[in-house]
């Protein structure tokens, strides 16, 4: 069954068009992430499905619920984890826990049992007296995800949990979601880090300019580049121009400054030597060479054509 | 798969009606903007000490000077100061709102199945338990430079009660400018530009007949002076006249345009 399942999904706001069309479904118990660069439509998409703005059209649904017929009923159910870490300032973490869990209408006795809990799963214990503005940026967002976790709810949106953390915080906040989705939770992330993507999610969603423009599991995706690059790094800027010409019109990535090109490698060991024979032939210098898995990067950069651009730019300034 | 994926269940509610739950929700928020106070102690150091500097540069500084017909200065002074502190003490409300809608704690309520409009009625209510914290605070102060009040028991509970009504009106409407301020700094000028002048053209400090024609008549007439001259007939024990009916009415006026209107601004602002 599925947890969450967006049909069709429009908003702008004013004569900006936000998302134009977009469907999708999360399966129960799976982490779903929706990747993105800025201003893609994320944060919309995420106050949409839970319950905060209402979509021009489209219907969308957490365990079956309508977010906008049976808002009070999904409320019951989602957590929300903001960019922006939403806790009292003033109250201390313990205070805000227990709050939350009393305005999720859980009993006291809950409330005050889950705060604990969360405290001491979130590593907040030693801080749970202290008032939240003197909390450093990763504790709030700690705080801020315990918030929205104190009624366990079965369905949790993270909406960027980890930008504007340092890499400590990061990871500490990888090992937390990833132990979410072992208790059985299903989440839905977005997120513009694709290694972030690629560590949690179970299906990726890539959405730009309020489109749905790939869909599938990090691997389904990385093939469409091929399973494996290889990076030329040529030894001037002459080489780097020649081989782009006459060779590698179809690279994967290619960058003017550092003078590399990637393409797709499916021939192994075979097609590299051909490619160094082919170079050696036509005096091509090659300094560096190196064979790597593509990552998610390489994956955006095709599917929205931003790399090409990005390249030819650069070759019109050289 | 149905069993691996058997997902987390939740906890459960608990079950009480709609109404019950406005309450409970509405209390949870009182205790919140109320804990801020006690936590903010700045912020009611600088409510309770801003009384208490006026009330001494009036009474010592420019008092000699002013004629109120009667009666010593520090007498007919402490009705307009106590008014005016409820005035400025009425922005934390709209402070409080634009902050919360900033930092993004209106969204989390908003996600909660909770009645989120409650957090205006938290923010008014902690209002008038700061301005009641400054106001006898400043009621002792003046006390010790020299006011004599005349009022009895009941003059005294007939103040508390405009006083609170008049306190309440003015902090939902300071929740409506807090939820059209585009930010806590713009909450701060645009309220000084309201309050300055309903403070000070008004018969807090002098007697509206020594100011010039259509001042007089806006002093003489407007919201603020009513309550001001309401509650220093009560504490002076001076025929009340219309002052007093004039000032509920205008506080109960107030509340009930500002409430429902300040509940539907709360709904499109959240949303956008």
């Amino acid at each position: 069954m599925n947890a969450i399942t967006a049909k069709n999904i429009h908003k702008s706001f004013g004569s900006l068009s936000v998302l134009e069309g977009i469907t999708f479904e999360a399966e129960r118990g799976s982490v779903l992430a929706i990747l993105g660069p800025n201003g893609a439509g994320k944060t919309t998409l995420v106050r949409i499905l839970s319950t905060l703005l209402r979509a021009d059209s489209g219907t969308a649904t957490i365990e079956g619920f309508d977010v906008h017929d049976q808002a009070d009923e999904v409320r019951h159910i989602i957590g929300l984890t903001g960019q922006y870490a939403a806790v009292d300032e003033f109250l201390t973490g313990r205070e805000n826990l227990r709050m939350i869990g009393r305005l999720y209408h859980l009993s006291k006795k809950d409330s005050w049992r889950r705060a604990e809990e969360l405290l001491e799963q979130f590593d907040l214990v030693k801080a749970a007296d202290r008032a939240a503005k003197t909390y450093s940026g990763g504790m709030r967002r700690r705080l801020d995800l315990a918030a929205s976790l104190i009624a366990s709810p079965p369905v949790v949106f993270l909406d960027e949990p980890t930008t504007g953390l340092d890499p400590r915080s990061r990871l500490a906040m990888w090992d937390i979601i990833k132990k979410l989705v072992a208790d059985g939770s299903t989440i839905l992330l977005t997120t513009q880090y694709l290694e972030e993507a690629d560590q949690l999610a179970d299906k990726i969603i890539v959405i730009d300019g309020g489109k749905v423009i790939a869909k599938g599991t990090a691997d389904e995706l990385k093939e469409n580049v091929g399973k494996e690059q290889l990076e030329f790094v040529f030894t001037s800027d002459k080489d780097y121009k020649k081989a782009r010409e006459t060779m590698f019109e179809d690279a994967v990535k290619a960058d003017a400054k550092r003078r590399s090109i990637s393409i797709a490698n499916d021939g192994g060991v075979r097609k590299l030597k051909d490619l160094l024979q082919q170079m050696e032939e036509a005096k091509i210098n090659v300094e560096g060479l190196s064979l790597h898995k593509p990552t998610l990067d390489d994956v955006f950069l095709k599917l929205t054509g931003h790399a090409a651009e990005d390249a030819a730019q650069d070759e019109e300034e050289k | 798969m149905a069993e691996a994926t058997a997902a987390v269940q939740g906890i459960k509610p608990e079950k009480h009606s709609k109404l019950y739950w406005a309450f409970a929700d509405s209390r949870v928020l009182i205790w919140r903007s109320i804990s801020h106070i006690i936590k903010n102690m700045d912020q009611l150091l600088s409510v309770a000490f801003q009384p208490i500097m006026f009330m001494l540069l009036f009474r010592y500084v420019f008092g000699g000077a002013i004629n109120t017909g009667g009666t010593t200065y520090v007498n007919y002074l402490v009705a307009g100061i106590l008014v005016q502190t409820a005035a400025f003490g009425s922005t934390y409300t709209a402070i409080g709102v634009a902050t919360d809608l900033q930092r993004g704690i209106i969204d989390r309520f908003r996600s909660l199945p909770m009645l989120s409009s409650t957090v205006l009625i938290g923010h008014t209510v902690a209002d008038l338990v700061r301005n009641t914290i400054s106001s006898v605070i400043m009621i002792l102060v003046a006390l010790a430079v020299g006011f004599r009040p005349q009022a009895n028991v009941w003059q005294w509970l007939m103040i508390l009660g405009v006083m609170l009504a008049f306190t309440l009106a003015l902090s939902w409407l300071s929740a409506i400018l807090g939820l059209f301020a585009k930010s806590v700094e713009a909450v701060q000028w645009i309220s000084f530009v309201f309050i300055f002048p309903l403070t000070f053209a008004s018969t807090a400090f002098v007697q509206a007949s020594s100011m010039p024609g259509a001042l007089r008549i806006f002093a003489e007439n407007q919201p603020v002076s009513q309550v001001i001259e309401a509650i220093r007939a009560l504490l002076l024990d001076k025929p009340l006249g219309n002052y007093g009916w004039k000032a509920l009415a205008w506080s109960i006026g107030i509340i009930v345009i500002s409430v429902p209107l300040a509940t539907i601004l709360f709904r499109k602002r959240a949303t956008h």
